[in-house]
């Protein structure tokens, strides 16, 4: 299943689906390192506002998809974790530690404005 | 000799009688159908002497004299369809439905079993009087009868109770959430004072109820303040400690306020990671950081009038 990215600016916006397998949580790891290296995004934002499970290989995914960006100058922040899903995350100790994370969309965008001007 | 004759007549005289007996006896089912076709035939009589006994033993002093008819209409064929079916299923959820009509209207336990077993006596006089020339079928009709009207009795109180008892769950849940609200106190900004015992259930309740809060007002910053929990135990402060991660994935920030020397000492024994803690001393301190966090600066402009 293919996960669409959008391109708003110098940001890269990942939505998830709900249920990804491994396979395409690999293939999107890959993808949106490429795209951010075409299309030289200052930033991505991974919209998970869909998963209603988060299991250890989907969150592993999400911090080597952060570490990985941030090897090409990139910024990652991880947006729409749903308080169930956060709630079952920390119980099972995967707290994203190093990834930055925000409410939604919206925040998360707010987030990288107030991160570009301080750092401009 | 002659003794033994006399006693080989009776025990011939014995066996022929309890011949005769099984002759005339019916199966069980077959009772108990001829019970329920008695109890239906006389439903009127019957019903409104019940009611009369439950007026005098003062029961269901709650509810008006047409409620009590009404209600005892529903019993008394409730009770007839559970002798004739055996579907005691049936009868349960019907004694869960009564209960949740009655027990706010104030009815009590002893009121429900009581009225039951004034049932099972008034229908049970009733076989006495129509089988009172008949001691043998009688007592084959209660064989049948009695132990059908206890479990029916029994059936109804359990019921009863199993409705009060959610009840009292559901009250428990609602004090529950009122004695732990989450206010906001500023655009973004939570406050979550925690008063008395933390249990491991409220304090997965406490979290839940948090992360929600979080996610419905858009905080960024959370000020959760223990200054009313007098301890904690490695549960608990395990479970603060993971309130706060969970927060963080929700995009908000927790300063924790209002530790106690107790508190401080238990989590530092515990070895809880406080570098994963913001926590400052008192809730005012605490709101201020939090002022500061969102970018508010509170300037003074007049004295207290």
């Amino acid at each position: 299943m293919e996960v669409p990215i959008l391109k708003q600016g110098a940001v890269l916006i990942a939505t998830f689906q709900a249920a990804l397998s491994d396979a395409d949580l690999n293939q999107l790891r890959m993808g949106l390192v490429e795209q951010v290296v075409k299309l030289r995004s200052r930033a991505v934002i991974v919209d998970v506002t869909a998963m209603d499970v988060m299991d250890s290989f989907a969150s592993r995914t999400l911090r080597e998809i952060a570490h990985m960006i941030r090897l090409r100058g990139a910024e990652t922040v991880i947006v729409g974790i749903q308080p169930e899903v956060a709630f079952a995350m920390v119980q099972l100790g995967l707290t994203l530690e190093g990834v930055a994370t925000a409410l939604d969309l919206e925040e998360g965008l707010a987030y990288l404005n107030e991160k570009f001007k301080t750092t401009n | 000799m002659a003794k033994r004759n006399d006693t080989s007549k009776e025990t011939t005289e014995t066996l022929n009688s309890q011949v005769a007996e099984l002759a005339h006896s019916e199966a069980p089912s077959e009772l108990l159908r001829e019970l329920v076709a008695h109890l239906r035939q006389n439903r009127t009589q019957l019903r409104e002497e019940w009611v009369v006994r439950i007026t005098e033993t003062r029961l269901l002093t709650a509810m008006t004299k047409e409620e009590i008819f009404a209600e005892a209409t529903s019993v008394y064929d409730s009770y007839v369809e559970a002798l004739e079916t055996e579907a005691f299923e049936a009868l349960q959820a019907y004694a869960r439905n009564l209960s949740e009509r009655i027990i706010p209207r104030g009815v009590e336990t002893h009121e429900v079993v009581g009225i039951v077993l004034l049932l099972r006596d008034v229908l049970a006089r009733s076989l006495f009087a129509k089988y009172q020339n008949d001691f043998k079928k009688l007592n084959r009709i209660l064989d049948a009868y009695e132990p059908a009207a206890n479990r029916i009795a029994n059936t109804v109180a359990v019921g009863f109770v199993q409705e009060r008892e959610r009840v009292i769950r559901q009250q428990q849940e609602a004090i529950r959430e009122l004695s732990t609200p989450v206010l906001q106190v500023r655009e973004r900004l939570l406050i979550l004072p925690i008063i008395g015992v933390i249990d491991p259930q409220r304090a997965r309740q406490l979290t839940e109820q948090l992360l929600r809060g979080i996610r419905t007002n858009r905080a960024k910053v959370v000020v959760i303040d223990i200054t009313g929990v007098a301890a904690m135990d490695l549960t608990v402060a395990n479970n603060l400690v993971q309130t706060v991660e969970a927060s963080r994935l929700l995009g908000a920030t927790v300063i924790v306020t209002g530790l106690s020397p107790e508190i401080a000492q238990t989590l530092v024994t515990i070895g809880v990671d406080l570098g994963k803690m913001n926590t400052v001393g008192d809730l005012q301190g605490g709101i201020e950081q939090a002022e500061r966090l969102l970018g508010y600066k509170v300037e003074k402009l007049a004295e207290p009038r």
